[in-house]
């Protein structure tokens, strides 16, 4: 069996989110290097602060400033930062209870060592010198043995709020499309095109996946169809998609190759828009170096039959 | 709705797994998941075309593309049109859905499965994409980060320390010694530190798999399996996301859900819990009253194979087998997701008196 094809996948997405009234207050208030908290029913002060009462699920807004200096309540030590952490060096991840808080902040904490931490241990915010309204405004953690300083009065109430924020995620992946997938797109490289044959209801799929999604079962009998095949459905595209270099209108159709049990889809070229038809007969156009049909053409030859096709459409 | 007999009895009568390994990428999931598919439906004789209703868990993120469980379906059949339902879950949360499904009385036979593909991704990272958006994520803790922190409290709270979590590795690697589909078995060596407190050893391995198990209702399930593994209570909890609001030397979720699921009743002589991270075993024990009489991960459990939104469903699979084997006469079965055991399932299965 040929190696299986494998390839660098990139997932990557700016999430625009909208923030509720307690959490712009929140991250408004780490851009003014303050933090605040929030009161729930039964008192507690809750850092970070949500909406919702997570006891009783009332909403709630009574927002409370609280020190920047805090507690440890418990620590991990990570030699390794991994990419988007909050520091390139090693640190300790901590929860960090913040005097005047009654829950535990996630954040980094940046010691010179595993032996440097430990719970219980005294820490202060140490602010990054860019702040926009993330929880990023807290560049990390850091040892500290002094005084909580005094605070500054913010109430939560705040010129130009933070009302949202973008939050970039990017996932790298190596992506391989299994056998099937794989020996239909090597097949392609040498302009030929496979299909699998289930082996109950002889159905030639193409481009195939490894099963018969009518059956359940696997396919592994390869088929070669084509070049040739015939126009089943077709619409006519008269939007112009972005950064697509194809004049419109053009048509665009389910194809029918010889001797596959389905259509693939495909663009049609080579004759007037207006003059495509079910029953054309057509074939592939490739061009130097694609890996795969830039479109179809007519091949002259009589329209095929409809009874030929009918069960394909 | 339609009603129901309410003491429709639902059992287990079937589970199939794959071997799970550490990369299985010359296949696509749906090539993995068939033949998994197709063996537990020959464990019943049942066709897919008798199957009632399917219902399956799985992750866009770890595939790393939208709807990837479509193509999954195209292993079960979907044609002519069946009665099919997904969860963006583990497994296990897709047998709670066919449970209730079985219970309304609108099917008498259900075919659960899951399947994950770690390989193809940086799974620690992938993971961190269920976290809080606002607060959390942006900071990127991997799950060995955020369990880390939860082995460490343990630590401070003196219910554990480095060689009791390095016995509960050896512990679970030499069962699943027993274990044909594990990745990681017998003697593993503890390791370097990961995410200090916890080392290698103290983590599950990455690796693909998937796994499948078919339920059924009364006497459908009496004539398709020898012994059913009846299914007499099943429960899932939440407890909050923010993890410094929660006490992480505690699962009151699993408790809860144990106690809504009857665990308590009476003693079981089996326990499967999904505890990737073996700090988290030992808040399951203590959740869940297990003492050293009770068989716990008699499979290894999830240190010995970890297939990503599969293992919850093994757990319910193996302890469900172990009845049908008369192994086991009153089994518990635990599932958990999210970040420190944010998210558990309980259920307990009995055979029928010997």
């Amino acid at each position: 069996m040929p190696e299986v094809l494998k390839a660098p996948l990139v997932v990557e997405f700016p999430f625009t989110r909208s923030l509720g009234p307690v959490q712009s207050a929140f991250l408004t208030g780490l851009r003014e290097r303050v933090v605040l908290g929030v009161r729930a029913s039964d008192g507690r002060v809750l850092v970070p602060p949500v909406e919702y009462d997570p006891v009783t699920a009332e909403e709630i807004r009574d927002l409370v400033e609280i020190a920047p200096t805090g507690t440890v309540t418990t620590w991990a030590w990570n030699h390794a930062p991994r990419r988007g952490q909050p520091l390139t060096t090693p640190f300790a991840w901590a929860l960090v209870r913040l005097d005047g808080a009654d829950t535990a902040l996630l954040h980094a904490l940046d010691a010179p060592g595993p032996d440097a931490v430990r719970t219980g241990m005294r820490v202060r915010v140490r602010w990054a010198e860019e702040r926009t309204g993330a929880i990023t405004d807290i560049a990390c953690f850091e040892p500290y043995d002094g005084e909580a300083p005094r605070l500054t009065g913010a109430t939560g109430e705040f010129e130009d709020p933070v009302t949202g924020i973008v939050a970039a995620a990017r996932l790298d992946y190596t992506y391989s499309p299994g056998r099937a997938q794989t020996a239909y797109i090597d097949a392609l490289g040498g302009r030929r095109t496979v299909g699998e044959r289930c082996p109950s209801c002889r159905k030639v799929y193409v481009p195939p996946r490894g099963a018969c999604p009518t059956c359940g079962v696997a396919t592994d009998e390869q088929v070669e169809v084509g070049p040739r095949g015939t126009v089943t459905t077709f619409c006519i595209v008269n939007i112009k998609a972005k950064n697509l270099d194809i004049e419109v209108p053009y048509v665009y159709a389910h194809i029918a190759l010889d001797g596959a049990g389905l259509a693939l889809h495909g663009r049609i070229g080579g004759i007037p828009y207006d003059e495509v038809r079910m029953g054309l007969r057509v074939e592939p156009v490739w061009t130097e170096g694609a890996r795969y049909p830039d479109h179809y053409r007519p091949t002259g030859e009589p329209d095929a039959d409809y009874d030929t096709y009918k069960e394909l459409l | 709705m339609t009603s129901a007999p309410r003491d429709r009895e639902i059992a287990v009568v079937a589970f199939a797994q794959t071997a799970h390994r550490r990369t299985s990428e010359e296949l696509s999931e749906v090539e993995m998941l068939m033949p998994v598919l197709h063996e537990v439906l020959d464990r019943t004789g049942l066709k897919t075309a008798d199957i009632d209703f399917t219902c399956s868990g799985s992750s866009d993120y770890l595939a790393g593309r939208a709807f990837s469980f479509t193509l999954a379906l195209d292993g079960v059949g979907a044609w002519p049109p069946i009665s099919e339902s997904h969860v963006e879950m583990d497994g296990a949360w897709a047998l709670y859905e066919a449970w209730t499904k079985l219970l309304t009385g609108d099917a008498d036979t259900a075919l659960v499965y899951s399947y994950g593909k770690s390989s193809p991704g940086p799974v620690r990272d992938v993971l961190t994409r269920q976290l809080d958006p606002y607060y959390v994520a942006p900071l990127w803790p991997d799950s060995v980060a955020l369990a880390a922190l939860q082995a460490q409290a343990l630590i401070d709270a003196g219910d554990t320390d480095e060689p009791a979590l390095a016995a509960v590795a050896t512990r679970n690697r030499e069962a699943a010694s027993a274990n044909p589909h594990a990745q990681l078995k017998g003697a593993v060596a503890q390791g370097d530190y990961l995410v200090r407190p916890l080392r290698t050893g103290d983590c599950p391995p990455i690796g693909d798999g998937a796994a499948a198990v078919i339920l059924a209702a009364g006497d459908r399930a009496r004539e398709l399996c020898a012994r059913p593994a009846w299914i007499r209570g099943i429960d899932h909890r939440i407890e909050a996301h923010g993890l410094g609001v929660r006490d992480l030397t505690d699962s009151p979720s699993t408790r809860l859900a144990a106690e809504r699921a009857g665990a308590f009743e009476r003693p079981v002589d089996t326990a499967e819990l999904h505890a990737p991270f073996t700090a988290q075993e030992i808040v399951l024990r203590k959740a869940l009253r297990l003492d050293d009489g009770v068989h716990v991960n008699p499979s290894g459990g999830a240190l010995a194979a970890n297939p990503i939104m599969a293992a919850g469903l093994i757990r319910l699979g193996e302890a469900a087998a172990r009845i049908h084997r008369g192994e086991s006469d009153r089994a518990l079965a635990h599932a958990t997701s999210g970040p420190c055991l944010q998210q558990n399932l309980v259920a307990v299965l009995e055979g029928e008196p010997r």
